[in-house]
């Protein structure tokens, strides 16, 4: 991509991506407006429980686009980017209970006639976190909880690996398309069975929880934590934006959206498919565990619920609604779900009286969501992304014809006519 | 004495033959009398306290006392809370009770049921009366009864038992029972007779057997006890310890029994060190200071040595007290010959045990294997020979058992609801499947991956509407009376009939299934159309119509299968997404397309999921764990699961 | 900021010479329980509930002058959104009280919540102990009230000698397990006479566990079961139990998590004679229960049978109510210091009365299954007082919880000091 040598003369990034430009823009407006209305520092007309729930979307919308580089992009539907997403909130949620609890304990062991040992420190920490699961020993799992680098480490090292060595496993044995997505299904599901055991160290159903009292800063208002939460929340999204969008640009992303249309094609041409599709299902995973690790301490608790397969399938969903193949459209998606999911699940959206029949939103909420989503599916594949290409009068070409990729969104016969 | 019972008994018979009306209630009889000399233990009603009462009873020699026993069993009996007299009671309408006398038995009236409280021995209590109740029962002429103190003995043995049922052998007409009563006499002989010999004796008639009630008789005999001595009693087997027994075990019994001093544990180290603070030092140090284990352990030595606190036991004091003495276990539950007769018996059953657990744990497996067969089999249809992906198949499952639920509400026959609930389950998923093929799958054949994602949104669709309909709490199914049960092979090796019918289940659709494919028209048809569709429209095949009767069979046994699991475990709007992720992990690990695959593959998980639980017992979600891990490292080095398809096939 | 504090202070004066107590009208109840997701069947139920007390307490004049108003908001059964919800009741709709969550692991996504805020929360479910939060109320059982009266009678009644204990893998069961582990090796069973089980949630592959169980009979000695197993498991469970032929009289099972609701999923004719142990049943007999019980299916409908939390809130709001009243304010301070001692009759014809360590002391039921899916009470003990930390496990055995005259939930006897003012969560 830096061989300027051989390709003409390239306009500033800038210029290519206006789309991100005004992404950012609109991000950074949106920060400061939130920052003004919020208790924290503003005016206090949004609430901060408000303010934790814009927060966490931006988490979301963070992970939603390292879902749509893997999939939208990149053509592997991964049913597994959730899985990554906890993996990054077990990390940082295992230093913040370690601290916290950390500083209760030596604060009642002062107190104490003679001074602590340090192995009277380490039970106690134990006893305390795990007293509630019937435990009273540090699993080695918690080697590095004391240590709040390597546990920063972790949420980027942990979720890295763990993607690196199932990818290339999968990827080597050649397991693509559907079969891929069960596997990584599978994995999901395999991780958060395991974190439901008490033996996994992770106190099981429990999970890590009281993970919005950050340690040590007991003063601090939760108004204030949760906006500036909400800053390093907006920080990573605008950053992730900008990285995904240099990533599919240039040549490295026509080749990653090539094998998404014709991964054969692609191949015979002479690329390691494999190295590629490696190189993106690891990066987004990494991006999920940031994700994760800045979503779980404004959501104050983490158990292995959040893992279960249906959390990645709804990932996938929301890219899919926002329209894939494109980043803003990811964003959109994952923010408009999952801002109207908590809307109707939280009983503000009125009643509909039917006469005979009274819809509950509460109850129907999610069958709405399931049959709007095959909905998408059949007759807007581009998803509300798709909105502003007729806003922007940039119609596609008239698709008719067969698809040349295994997967919507591919270029067509016609298409590839002209 | 004799006299006065007379006269309670001439009493009796007057006041019968009055016939008073209710107020009438005896409180002098002799049955009344003794219960009330027991009043406050049977109102009680707790099994510490309540044995005398019951031996009293049964020992009275009072006609009444049987019958006594049997409705107090019955939890018939009731006390008025004035007086505590004690009734027969029988709930009538509006809040009413009849009364009848403990003595006789009949009819006084009826009274407010706000004035009795009724007696309610639990089953400890229950136990012990029908134990009680076995002498005047064995020899009873009707061989129910009969059966009951049988069952009784079996459970709650005593040893006066043991003389009752020898002399009610013989006397025994019917061929069965008397199997049984020669058996129990056996096992009893084993736990309670006087001679060795005798004991010996059935021990060694017993071999062969497996049963648990033997291994409940046999088990407590050899029952040790682990002890210690400065030598070796005669008879006992010595422990060597740090094979056997772990050194700190062994001292721990050492110390249990005062022959040593306890080990200073941290805890009891640092209590000393607090005990013997002085000002802000101990012993001349520093109580800041002491915060590692090294510097309270040199602190205590310190105190040790000015005789504060008792010395520290080291390791090496351990070793050398250990020597000192030897360990060994010595039969509690029985004299030695009869123990050692035990333990050769006991070894003996181990061996075949361990045989007959292999073929349960088999059993268990094939069971499991078939369930998930049953819940693949469609699957195995829409996604090995179409290439769909349904993630809305576990709903067809959910569907299926739900119309199962509803046949049961409007027909009650057990029987009869499951034989109409088969066809209809059929009917329900067949219609949906058709219905999903034509307004979703239809346009998204060349789309796999947004085939599932659609599915997936029926999915939560359907489930949620399921939510709605029926409600989150678990509906029941029920399945017949002749499905209840076991088939016992021995007492280890035992499968529940619904399993075994669960298992014939999935043979008739396997069976069913390679009829279908290989053998009809439709079954040609469908491998055309599948394998080349454009191919196939060119022969006169209309692969639209395919498809879709294609789909719809694979659901409707998706519904089938539904009926057959609601009524092994439950039915719920969430029991569909239990299987779907088994289900295809079944289907690929057999290879797609493949029927024999997918069997193969089912009972590669269900039998793999067993094993596991057999190793980790205490654990079931491990095991599950695990075997999803198998699977997907099964999948990477093959990919294409046990029965790959070779040549063009496998690329469609 | 000055000024507006004389101005809210004014406000107060105002209101507080206006109305004959301190009182913002309307009293706002909040209510915190599942309307969607796994657990709604459950909690479902308990929101009915709430609703009815609210509108009985309404008709009855309110509190302190004041009609009271529900807010209710469904957290679906997901556990951060519990968190998310309390906040959202206790700063937009600032509620005066919350009654609500269900499992375990939704209070302690709230308990941080509700410490920091300082509201207050009634909970009404039996749970694992080991919790003391100055901000709740515990109004189900405690391990003591609910596990160790149930074993005790398996041990004295029944003379059970090997234990199977059996439970879904999730901290209730995992704790509970735990204390009565410890508390049976001390009662003198040996360790190798107990079996422990743990199995997912919805689990229905029970033949292997259920044959485990009947092996464990082979040396002789009377098996009983204690199972934790939680919802709809336990359909699965008692068909296999059922099928296995095991009767109660053989191998008695004691459920800590199968009520009258739970039975309603399952034929029970096989299973007449098995155990469960509550606080409270709906065959309770006595004056109270009978309207409480005509209420609730007046309300709800003939064939809904109520159950142990329901009266867990039935006692917990008529506490509040009688606190608030005493205190004069709904203001928490002052209603938590009115709660200690507040008494209370219960369903089953006794008193409850709340201690200083905010829980209840209540009676232990044990009950027959029957026929009609309807439980036959066979033991009713006295009331006992629930214990936040057992006496089983050596950790927590030093642990008090006294908020009345120490002000500590977690307070340290051997070493007399307080280890924290917040709950653990």
């Amino acid at each position: 991509m830096t061989d300027l040598a051989l390709t003409p003369p390239r306009r500033a990034f800038v210029l290519r991506h206006p789309s991100a430009v005004i992404f950012i823009g609109i991000l950074a407006l949106f920060t400061i407006g939130v920052t003004v209305l919020a208790e924290g520092f503003g005016i206090g007309v949004i609430s901060t429980s408000f303010v934790k729930t814009l927060g966490k979307t931006l988490c979301l919308c963070l992970v939603a686009l390292a879902m749509d580089l893997v999939w939208g992009y990149c053509g592997i539907l991964s049913l597994g980017h959730m899985a990554f997403f906890g993996i990054g909130g077990y990390a940082i949620g295992m230093w913040l209970m370690y601290a916290r609890t950390e500083i209760i304990v030596q604060t009642s062991l002062a107190a104490a006639p003679l001074p602590p040992t340090p192995q009277e420190i380490s039970d106690g920490i134990a006893a305390q976190i795990f007293g509630v699961v019937g435990a009273s020993e540090f699993p080695p799992i918690w080697a590095f909880a004391h240590s709040l680098p390597l546990q920063l480490a972790a949420v980027v090292l942990v979720p890295g690996l763990l993607a690196l060595v199932f990818g290339w496993l999968a990827f080597r044995s050649r397991v693509t398309g559907v079969y891929l997505s069960i596997l990584t299904q599978a994995m999901t599901l395999a991780l958060s069975l395991y974190l439901f055991q008490n033996d996994s160290g992770l106190r099981g159903n429990n999970g890590l929880s009281g993970l919005q009292n950050l340690p040590g800063q007991g003063d601090v208002p939760q108004s204030t934590i949760s906006i500036l939460f909400f800053w390093a929340s907006a920080l990573a999204l605008g950053l992730g934006y900008l990285m995904c969008a240099w990533v599919v640009s240039g040549k490295f992303g026509s080749v990653i959206r090539a094998i998404r249309d014709d991964e054969a094609r692609v191949r015979f041409l002479g690329y390691s498919v494999e190295a590629y599709k490696l190189f993106i299902f690891t990066i987004t995973a990494v991006i999920a565990g940031i994700a994760g690790a800045l979503y779980y301490p404004q959501a104050g608790i983490i158990n292995p619920a959040e893992i279960a397969p249906i959390a990645s399938i709804y990932l996938a969903v929301w890219v899919a609604i926002g329209g894939r193949g494109r980043l803003y459209g990811a964003v959109i998606g994952a923010a408009f779900v999952s801002l109207l999911s908590t809307w109707f699940t939280g009983g503000q959206a009125p009643d509909i009286n039917l006469g005979v029949y009274t819809v509950q939103w509460v109850d129907w909420w999610t069958i709405l969501l399931g049959l709007s989503f095959v909905g998408v599916t059949l007759f807007a594949p581009r998803g509300i992304g798709g909105l502003f290409d007729l806003v922007a009068a940039r119609r596609m070409p008239n698709r008719h014809g067969q698809d040349l990729g295994p997967d919507a969104g591919a270029l067509r016969e016609k298409e590839a006519d002209r | 004495m004799l006299l006065l019972l007379r006269r309670l008994v001439a009493c009796l018979f007057v006041c019968v033959s009055l016939a008073l009306p209710a107020s009438a209630q005896q409180s002098d009889t002799p049955i009344q009398l003794l219960l009330q000399q027991f009043g406050p233990e049977i109102q009680k009603s707790s099994r510490k306290s309540i044995g005398p009462a019951i031996d009293a009873l049964a020992n009275s020699g009072l006609p009444d006392a049987q019958v006594v026993l049997e409705r107090w069993q019955a939890k018939d009996m009731w006390f008025e809370k004035e007086t505590g007299l004690f009734v027969f009671g029988a709930k009538a309408d509006g809040g009413a009770l009849t009364l009848f006398d403990v003595a006789g038995g009949l009819e006084i009236g009826t009274a407010p049921r706000k004035s009795y409280k009724q007696l309610k021995p639990n089953s400890g209590i229950r136990g012990m009366i029908a134990s009680a109740l076995v002498q005047f029962q064995l020899n009873d002429p009707d061989p129910v009864t009969r059966q009951r103190a049988l069952t009784a003995i079996e459970r709650d043995a005593e040893a006066t038992h043991l003389a009752a049922l020898r002399a009610s052998i013989d006397v025994e007409t019917d061929a069965a029972l008397k199997a049984r009563k020669a058996r129990l006499e056996r096992l009893l002989t084993i736990r309670f007779a006087e001679e060795d010999a005798e004991r010996i004796a059935a021990i060694e008639g017993f071999s062969g057997d497996l049963s648990v009630d033997l291994r409940a008789a046999l088990n407590p005999l050899v029952q040790t006890r682990l002890d210690v001595a400065q030598s070796l009693p005669e008879g006992a087997m010595p422990v060597d310890v740090g094979e056997g027994l772990s050194p700190d075990a062994a001292y721990a019994l050492l110390t249990a029994q005062n022959l040593a001093p306890p080990r200073t544990d941290p805890d009891m180290l640092r209590a000393a060190l607090i005990e013997n603070i002085d000002g802000d030092q101990i012993a001349g140090i520093q109580v800041a200071t002491l915060d590692t284990d090294d510097a309270r352990a040199a602190v205590y030595a310190t105190l040790a040595q000015s005789g504060a606190v008792p010395p520290l036991v080291t390791d090496e004091d351990v070793a050398t007290t250990l020597e000192r003495f030897v360990f060994f276990e010595a039969f509690v539950g029985a004299p030695v010959p009869v123990a050692l007769a035990a333990q050769t018996a006991l070894k003996d059953i181990e061996a075949k045990l361990a045989m007959s657990q292999t073929v349960d744990l088999a059993l268990d497996g094939l069971s499991l294997a078939s369930i998930y067969f049953l819940a693949a089999i469609g699957l195995a249809i829409t996604f090995g020979v179409m290439g769909v992906i349904n993630m809305a198949h576990g709903e067809f499952i959910m569907m299926g058992a739900y119309t199962g639920y509803v046949v049961q509400l409007f027909v009650p026959d057990y029987t009869l609801s499951i034989l109409l609930a088969i066809p209809l389950a059929f009917a329900v998923t067949f219609a949906a499947g058709v219905v999903m093929e034509r307004l979703v799958i239809r346009w998204l054949y060349h789309r796999p991956l947004e085939t599932l994602l659609a599915t997936f949104g029926v999915s939560i669709a359907l489930q949620q509407l399921a939510k709605n309909i029926f409600g989150t709490q678990a509906r029941p199914l029920t399945a017949p009376g002749w499905l209840d049960g076991s088939l016992v092979i021995n007492d280890v090796i035992a499968i529940s009939y619904i399993r075994i019918a669960i298992f014939v289940l999935a043979l008739i659709f396997l069976a069913l299934f390679l009829f279908v494919m290989n053998r009809t028209r439709l079954g040609l048809e469908v491998r055309a159309a599948t394998q080349n569709p454009r191919m196939a429209a060119s022969m006169g095949i209309n692969p639209d119509r395919i498809n879709m009767l294609t789909f719809g069979f694979g659901s409707g046994i998706a519904g089938i299968a539904g009926v057959a699991i609601g009524l092994y475990a439950k039915v719920t709007s969430e029991m569909g997404a239990d299987y779907i992720v088994q289900s295809f992990m079944t289907v690929v690990v057999g290879g797609v397309g493949n029927i024999w695959g997918t069997l193969l593959g089912a009972t590669l998980v269900g039998t793999l999921q067993k094993g596991i639980e057999w190793l980790n017992p205490s654990n079931t979600l491990a095991a599950q764990t695990y075997m999803i891990l198998f699977i997907i490292l099964f999948i990477q080095f093959r990919p294409r699961g046990i029965i790959a398809l070779k040549g063009r096939a496998a690329e469609a | 900021m000055s000024p507006k504090l004389m101005k809210t202070s004014a406000a107060a004066l105002l209101i507080a010479s206006a109305a004959p107590a301190f009182a913002d009208c309307p009293v706002k109840v909040g209510i915190l329980h599942s309307l969607s997701g796994t657990m709604a069947i459950s909690e479902t139920t308990l929101k009915d509930t709430m609703e009815m007390l609210v509108e009985q307490q309404n008709a009855k004049g309110g509190v302190l002058g004041c009609q009271l108003e529900a807010v209710v908001v469904d957290p679906a059964s997901d556990w951060p959104l519990f968190a998310e919800k309390a906040r959202e009741l206790l700063t937009v709709h600032e509620v005066d009280v919350i009654f609500g969550n269900w499992t375990s692991v939704s209070r302690k996504s709230v308990l941080p919540v509700i410490e920091e805020l300082n509201g207050l929360l009634f909970y009404p479910v039996q749970y694992e102990g080991e919790e003391s939060s100055k901000n709740v109320f515990y109004t189900g059982a405690a391990p003591n009230q609910q596990a160790i009266p149930a074993t005790d009678y398996f041990l004295e009644e029944l003379e059970v000698e090997k234990f199977a204990l059996l439970g879904t893998d999730y901290v209730y069961p995992r704790t509970t397990n735990n204390i009565l582990e410890s508390y049976l090796q001390q009662k003198g069973i040996a360790k190798d006479d107990i079996f422990v089980n743990y199995t997912p949630f919805g689990h229905s592959d029970w033949s292997k566990i259920v044959a485990d169980v009947v092996a464990l009979g082979a040396d002789g000695k009377k098996v009983g079961v204690i199972s934790t197993i939680n919802g709809d498991a336990n359909v699965g469970f008692y068909k296999e139990l059922a099928a296995a032929g095991i009767s109660a009289d053989d191998i008695p099972v004691v459920a800590f998590s199968v009520g009258e609701e739970e039975l309603s999923g399952l034929d029970t004719t096989n299973l007449v004679g098995h155990l469960a142990a509550w606080n409270y049943f709906q065959s309770a007999d006595s004056d109270a229960n009978e309207a409480w019980i005509a209420a609730w299916k007046e309300r709800m409908g003939e064939d809904r049978v109520t159950n142990d939390p329901m009266e867990a809130h039935y006692i917990g709001f008529n506490m509040w109510v009688n606190a608030a009243e005493a205190a004069g304010s709904t203001e928490v301070d002052a209603v938590r210091e009115a709660m200690y001692g507040q008494e209370f009759p219960n369903l089953t014809g006794g008193t409850a009365v709340m201690l200083p360590n905010h829980h209840l002391s209540k009676p232990v039921l044990i009950g027959e299954i029957q026929e009609d899916g309807q439980f036959d009470i066979i033991s009713q003990t006295e009331e006992v007082p629930g214990d936040a930390w057992t006496d089983y496990l050596p950790e927590s055995a030093v642990l008090v919880s006294d908020w009345k005259d120490l002000g500590c939930g977690m307070y340290n006897t051997s070493s007399s000091t307080c280890v924290q003012i917040k709950s653990n969560y």
